[in-house]
């Protein structure tokens, strides 16, 4: 009876009948998904067409960044507002320090985080022909970020906020930079200048790349900078 | 052949995608779930990869894995940590 | 047009679990790792329908792309999301004592 796998726990009314919802809305929608009639992809061919002029050989990078670029964007803008509410709401938990910091994890985090940060680089540069991009090239970023803040180093406390505040902001003020300086060039927001999206996009891809790992690492540190190093850097 | 060769693999990592899932919503340990979602997001890789999805399936592998998990972790210590002054029962040290 | 029924109907199963979850259970980390779960469901439905088996054309890019914004914007909420529990659970225990031995408890279901 008990769909969650705990056997001993019995259900009561509302589950029961919350139960009986929810498997009716399943079959609903499995009914729907089974009778809609297999069709070719309509966006495909358009995609492939204009592939060409998109700057990019990558037809997922295509989308992301020329096609559908104001996704992207407002999507990087929803990233800083999560840093924006983390940094609102709670200071950094650090655990007690004094604790000494093992050789071994010592020595993984050298050796891991360059390389890390040589993968993540190459996943950005990898966008424009195979998979990769920004977003993949931010994510392992964001894994060294979480690598080196596990350790505890004692070195992280005296990064100074401002430069954490500039590396935040500077993949969504590089993309909207270069939505605005296309809106002057062509006209349109993120049209790119024909020739000039190879580059564009890829200085793009970088900016948010670095924005996006830092994003995710300090989502993970979960909270502002404690007050003593704002009081340190920022007399 | 080769077609019901890919389809026994797509049938074995979706039982095995639900299996993790049903165990992961059910069970009493909140530890063991997120280990579980770990593993889960590494077979959803798997998944995107089988479905032509490399983008996805890079970005699911470093997010699943390197993030998600790790959040989740420091969120349950962070729960579980003794407050101020009091000693808290760490619910971490019975397992 | 097998394998895109396959992952479709597995997306809507773990979507129905992972709701179901979401209703039952009390402990915010379960109820966010019941959104992750419901959200996995809806990227795998997406991407199942954009499936085209090797030989047969080319992939469409767009839900691709969908999904990969997805992905990242549902972790960046997943954090933020664990922020608030976190911060929901400590100003509840600090003003409600009578909450502390609720807390210990890993997990617990409403009756």
């Amino acid at each position: 009876m008990s769909r969650t796998g705990k056997s001993h726990k019995r259900l009561d009314g509302f589950q029961r009948l919350l139960l009986l919802l929810v498997i009716c809305m399943v079959m609903l929608l499995g009914y729907i998904i089974w009778s809609t009639p297999g069709s070719k992809p309509v966006l495909t061919d358009a995609v492939a067409q204009m592939q060409e002029y998109s700057g990019v050989e990558s037809p997922v990078t295509a989308v992301l960044l020329n096609f559908r670029g104001y996704d992207t964007l407002l999507e990087v803008m929803v990233l800083l507002l999560a840093v924006i509410g983390t940094w609102s709401l709670t200071e950094a938990f650090f655990p007690v320090q004094g604790s000494e910091i093992s050789p071994v994890q010592m020595g993984a985090v050298r050796l891991l985080a360059p390389v890390m940060c040589l993968v993540a680089a190459y996943l950005v540069w990898q966008g424009s022909h195979l998979a990769g991009g920004a977003f993949q090239g931010g994510a392992i970023l964001g894994a060294a970020g979480v690598l080196v803040l596990v350790t505890e180093l004692p070195g992280l406390r005296t990064i100074p906020v401002l430069s954490l505040r500039i590396g935040l902001v500077l993949g969504p003020l590089l993309f909207t930079g270069t939505a605005l300086f296309c809106l002057f060039i062509t006209g349109d927001l993120l049209g790119y200048p024909k020739g000039a999206g190879g580059w564009m996009i890829l200085l793009v891809e970088t900016g948010c790349a670095v924005s996006i790992g830092l994003t995710l690492a300090l989502l993970f540190a979960g909270g502002r900078p404690d007050k003593e190093s704002i009081w340190k850097n920022n007399p | 052949m080769s077609y019901f060769i890919f389809t026994i693999f797509d049938i074995v990592l979706v039982l095995s995608m639900v299996w993790i899932a049903w165990h992961l919503l059910g069970t009493e340990d909140i530890f063991k779930a997120v280990v579980l979602f770990i593993s889960f997001g590494l077979l959803m890789a798997l998944a995107w990869v089988r479905m032509r999805a490399p983008d996805v399936a890079l970005a699911e592998a470093a997010l699943g894995a390197g993030l998600t998990g790790p959040l989740f972790l420091s969120a349950l210590r962070r729960m579980n940590r003794p407050r101020k002054g009091e000693r808290r029962l760490d619910s971490d040290e019975k397992r | 047009m097998i394998t895109t029924l396959i992952y479709s109907l597995t997306g809507l199963i773990l979507f129905g679990m992972g709701f179901f979850t979401l209703i039952i259970h009390s402990h915010p980390l379960r109820k966010i790792l019941a959104v992750n779960v419901m959200s996995t469901g809806v990227f795998l439905i997406l991407v199942a329908t954009a499936y085209i088996p090797l030989g047969e054309g080319e992939i469409d890019p767009v839900p691709h792309a969908m999904v990969l914004t997805g992905i990242v914007v549902s972790v960046s909420v997943t954090a933020l999301a664990l922020i608030l529990a976190c911060r929901i659970q400590e100003t509840s225990n600090s003003s409600l004592p009578g909450r502390k031995q609720q807390g210990e408890v890993p997990e617990e279901s409403i009756g």
